[in-house]
């Protein structure tokens, strides 16, 4: 959810994005749901009231009373994404989907019918930071408990059954093989390797052909004892109960899982040395772009400051410079885009769009154009201010739902954000001036040292190096 | 499901900008089923020009979505212009007399406001998400477009493209969802929902800007639009505010679109469609009826207990026999609603499983509807789709833009609002031989149509050409 790496496959069934905080944009594929968030003025009352403790044994809990609708929801987020794959990518994923297969002396069926047959609704899923597991159930006492019973076994005594690795592993690589029908995700992939080089961010969430292939049960299970543990896990409760009700149900949810220990920091994410440009040819109409650099972590002090300075760049949908000049005026492109993706660590500073192949040279000129003279001339004061206005005057509809809610407590309890987060966010938006915003850009982005990705067919005057790879600088 | 494995997707609707869903996900036989009690507190009004306003009282948050539905989308076009009512759509950003293109994004966004607008088979929507005490802004900029467009030419010329560049990104690149465009050209003969929402790639090279004048002149008036507004609002504050910007709008004559009911003559279709791509996919599709002419009134809401039985959440039969059991579909996926405006189509489709092929899985799936006919479905099984649906009409409280869409697209298929009240009483009446019955009269051989994707190689690139506009329409900006 916070992590915007995982690379969602365009044709999946099921979607576990959530529309991302602080996010404005969100790039990745176009059927996504991507809300644009904003911000609102001076309605300090809409905010949700935060209850923080932690479980026995070390589980960090957010809580938000919600008395309104006889729901609950549930989503607890560990310290177990893709980042710890180590030399088997794919390892996180396949081990927070195998969960459910079996747990607590229940099947894969028996844990289906106990959701089902009350109408609960449990998911799960994985990035490059964290994986999670969700649940939203009524909140009449006994369809309840069942549950909450039913999820506390899947994340406390999954079993790992090697018949459902076995089938699930193969899906996971017909899903792989799904994803290279996708210029998209074909050009995210390459884009993250480019960036991240032999940093753990490098490699696809959802792992390689080669990882699905090495792992084997046993390895999943001595990574759920690594990392599915209390110390490593942040519970967001949201939902029709009171503070003495969630706490109960806070020790229900981790109160069985092992104590153990928080995940180890992850390493420091390097500069890039010099740009580059990467073709990889696909038999498609288009050509798929991805521009940039490692951008900024979740806690990076100029985080505000980059926000505000992205959103009249290519954050604020069509009233952005990229959308005026690439699509209102130059009808290139349906989606085009910028936005910083603050993870752990330096999470991608990204432009986006795709165009028909035989315009692919002059988007990017375009693209590259706007960033230097932004990033030479910073923004226009009357920019900042309808900046401002839009995401501090939208604010409500961001924690205008119980999923909303439920998804802020996930992120600002993983990262450890303070929990006036969302009280002090407007204030932190309106503090940001013209000339920060001008020097962060100059200080953090590079124009000269960016990473350009395309994926489609070749293009007039592009005739690639015969590798696939191409440099151009 | 699990997040990385491969579902479906097939494209029903279309938005002016990426921010929003525009996908029905076949295979949710969830989300058919999503449809819910709309509760109490919904206030109906008439302005003397004919245009309908709801109003959705819901105080949870200080937030309100303002929505305006106009009866005309891709099912109301002809020959030619397929894709007409799209274009119009993203022309509907492009300016008027009083606020120059691009202006009502700028205002709505300095409002702190989310806004974006969609077309379908059967309306075209636009919509403003705000903090509530914005809702006079919304107003005021969709009423003065309503009859106030501009439609410039040299506008009109650059969005075309970026409605083609829309197109590709959606279908031409996407071997599943072209599969899924052909399908319905097969599957619908005479009902206009054989031609895409987004419009054959010719049309939209060949459209021209006076025939969205024509359509925009013979469709957006005030009394064919509904306007939806959800939220913490005063529906007597909204009414006074809807008399003030939409009250002075003239009404205009709209002619009904034609019946162009489809035809039934009985009768297996199949069809092959050859794109790049790495796996094979199958859709099949049974002849339909839904609920603005059902004779029985009870069978759509058979149907769709019946598509919850298939394929509504893991414990269903895909899932557990095709998927977990036998293995023989990677994914499979049932879809149904009752809500359209024309007959519709009872989906399925999947990927086989690694070492299975297309025959088989179109086997399985048989073997699966087979069973329907033959023996009811348990009481368990029923049950469980009923705590689906209850489940839901509380799980989509918590969303009012959900919950106005759904009052929207009610209002302009022409059912009405009141029927969400009647979804859960429905769904929970049908019984296992009321399922039996629909899978037996509908599910059957001379109904269906079948597309299957034959994957072609993907590493020669240049196998397709590209589309290139035509110089006549794509002008000389570039």
């Amino acid at each position: 959810m916070t992590t915007f790496t995982t690379i969602f496959l365009d044709d999946m069934k099921t979607f576990i994005r959530l529309h991302s905080i602080n996010q404005p944009h969100f790039p990745v594929l176009s059927c996504m749901l991507l809300l644009l968030t904003f911000f609102i003025a001076g309605s300090a009352s809409a905010t949700p009231e935060i209850q923080h403790w932690t479980t026995k044994n070390g589980a960090r809990v957010l809580f938000v009373s919600a008395p309104e609708l006889p729901m609950l929801d549930v989503r607890i987020a560990f310290d177990a994404g893709s980042a710890r794959d180590e030399d088997k990518p794919g390892l996180a994923s396949l081990t927070n989907h195998l969960l459910s297969f079996g747990a607590g002396g229940l099947n894969a069926d028996l844990i289906a019918e106990r959701f089902d047959s009350i109408g609960a609704q449990f998911g799960s899923g994985s990035a490059r930071d964290m994986a999670w597991v969700t649940l939203r159930t009524l909140s009449d006492p006994s369809l309840q408990m069942i549950a909450v019973n039913t999820f506390a076994k899947i994340i406390s005594a999954p079993a790992f059954p090697e018949k459902d690795f076995e089938r699930e592993r193969k899906r996971m690589l017909t899903g792989l093989e799904q994803q290279k029908q996708s210029p998209g995700n074909i050009a995210s992939k390459a884009y993250y390797r480019a960036l991240y080089g032999s940093h753990p961010y490098a490699s696809p969430s959802e792992g390689t052909e080669e990882g699905l292939k090495s792992i084997t049960v046993s390895d999943l299970k001595k990574f759920y004892e690594r990392y599915y543990v209390a110390e490593n896990a942040t519970v967001a409760i949201v939902g029709n109960l009171d503070r003495e009700a969630a706490e109960k149900l806070s020790g229900q949810l981790a109160g069985h899982l092992s104590a153990g220990e928080s995940a180890p920091k992850l390493p420091d994410v390097k500069a890039l040395d010099a740009g580059r440009r990467i073709h990889i040819p696909h038999p498609s109409t288009q050509t798929h772009v991805y521009i940039g650099q490692p951008g900024i972590s979740r806690k990076d002090p100029d985080y505000f400051t980059l926000y505000v300075g992205n959103h009249a760049l290519g954050g604020s949908g069509l009233v952005s410079r990229l959308s005026e000049e690439i699509r209102e005026k130059r009808g290139l492109s349906y989606s085009v885009y910028s936005y910083f993706s603050p993870m752990g660590q330096a999470g991608p500073f990204t432009m986006g769009m795709q165009t028909r192949n035989e315009k692919t040279d002059e988007g990017i000129k375009v693209l590259q154009d706007i960033l230097r003279t932004y990033i030479r001339d910073g923004m226009t004061s009357e920019e900042l201010e309808n900046s401002k206005k839009n995401i501090t005057g939208g604010f409500a509809l961001r924690v205008d739902s119980n999923k909303k809610i439920i998804e802020y407590l996930a992120m600002i309890g993983f990262y450890e954000l303070p929990l006036d987060y969302l009280d002090k966010f407007i204030p932190r938006i309106n503090a940001v001036k013209l000339e920060d915003i001008h020097k962060a850009f100059r200080d953090r982005i590079n124009s000269e040292r960016m990473i350009t990705v395309t994926v489609g067919g070749e293009s007039k005057g592009d005739k690639g190096d015969g590798s696939g790879n191409k440099l151009d600088k | 499901m699990g997040k990385t494995v491969i579902g479906k997707v097939l494209p029903l609707s279309f938005s002016r900008h990426p921010h929003m869903k525009q996908f029905l996900l076949l295979g949710t036989g969830l989300l058919a089923l999503a449809v819910g009690t709309v509760q109490a507190q919904v206030h109906e009004f008439m302005l003397d020009n004919g245009l309908k306003l709801i109003v959705k009282e819901d105080h949870r948050a200080p937030v309100m979505v303002s929505q305006i539905w106009y009866k005309v989308g891709s099912s109301y076009e002809y020959n030619g212009i397929t894709g007409g009512s799209h274009v119009l759509e993203h022309m509907m950003f492009k300016g008027t007399g009083n606020y120059p293109a691009g202006e009502f994004s700028r205002i709505i966004s300095a409002n702190g406001g989310r806004e974006n607008a969609f077309t379908s088979r059967d309306y075209t929507a636009y919509f403003q998400s705000m903090e509530k005490s914005r809702l006079e802004v919304s107003f005021k900029l969709e009423s003065d477009r309503m009859q106030g467009l501009l439609l410039s030419e040299e506008e009109f010329k650059k969005e075309v493209q970026v409605v083609m560049e829309e197109r590709r990104l959606r279908t031409e690149d996407k071997p599943q969802s072209l599969t899924y465009e052909r399908f319905n050209a097969t599957a619908f003969m005479t009902s206009p929902y054989r031609n895409p929402v987004i419009g054959w790639m010719d049309d939209l090279e060949n459209l021209k800007v006076s025939d969205l004048k024509d359509w925009y002149q013979r469709w957006y008036a005030p009394n064919n639009a509904t306007v939806v507004v959800a939220g913490d609002v005063d529906p007597k504050h909204v009414l006074e505010l809807a008399k003030k910007y939409f009250g002075p709008l003239k009404s205009a004559k709209v002619t009904p679109p034609k019946p162009q009911v489809e035809s039934e003559v009985p009768g297996r279709r199949e069809i092959v469609v050859k794109a790049p791509a790495k796996l094979p996919y199958l859709i099949m599709g049974y002849r339909v009826p839904v609920l603005p002419m059902a004779e029985n009134k009870w069978e759509p809401y058979a149907l769709e207990v019946l598509a919850g039985v298939l394929d509504g959440g893991r414990s269903s039969r895909f899932s557990s026999r095709l998927v977990r059991g036998s293995g023989i579909a990677t994914s499979a996926g049932a879809g149904y609603g009752a809500h359209s405006r024309l007959a519709s189509q009872f989906l399925l489709d999947g990927v086989p499983g690694q070492g299975e092929d297309i025959e088989s899985l179109k086997q399985a799936l048989l073997q699966q509807i087979r069973e329907l006919q033959e023996k009811p479905v348990t009481k368990s099984e029923l049950d469980r789709v009923k705590a689906q649906v209850v489940a839901g009409d509380v799980y989509q409280r918590d969303s009012v833009f959900y919950q106005a869409m759904q009052i929207g697209t009610m209002e302009t298929i022409g059912l009405g609002w009141q029927i969400l009240d009647e979804y859960v009483d429905q769904i929970s009446a049908v019984t296992a031989d009321q399922v039996q019955e629909v899978a037996k009269k509908y599910l059957v051989d001379d109904r269906l149509t079948i597309a299957r994707l034959d994957p072609q190689p993907m590493d020669q690139v240049k196998l397709r050409k590209p589309s290139k506009p035509r110089a006549g329409v794509t002008g000389g900006r570039h």
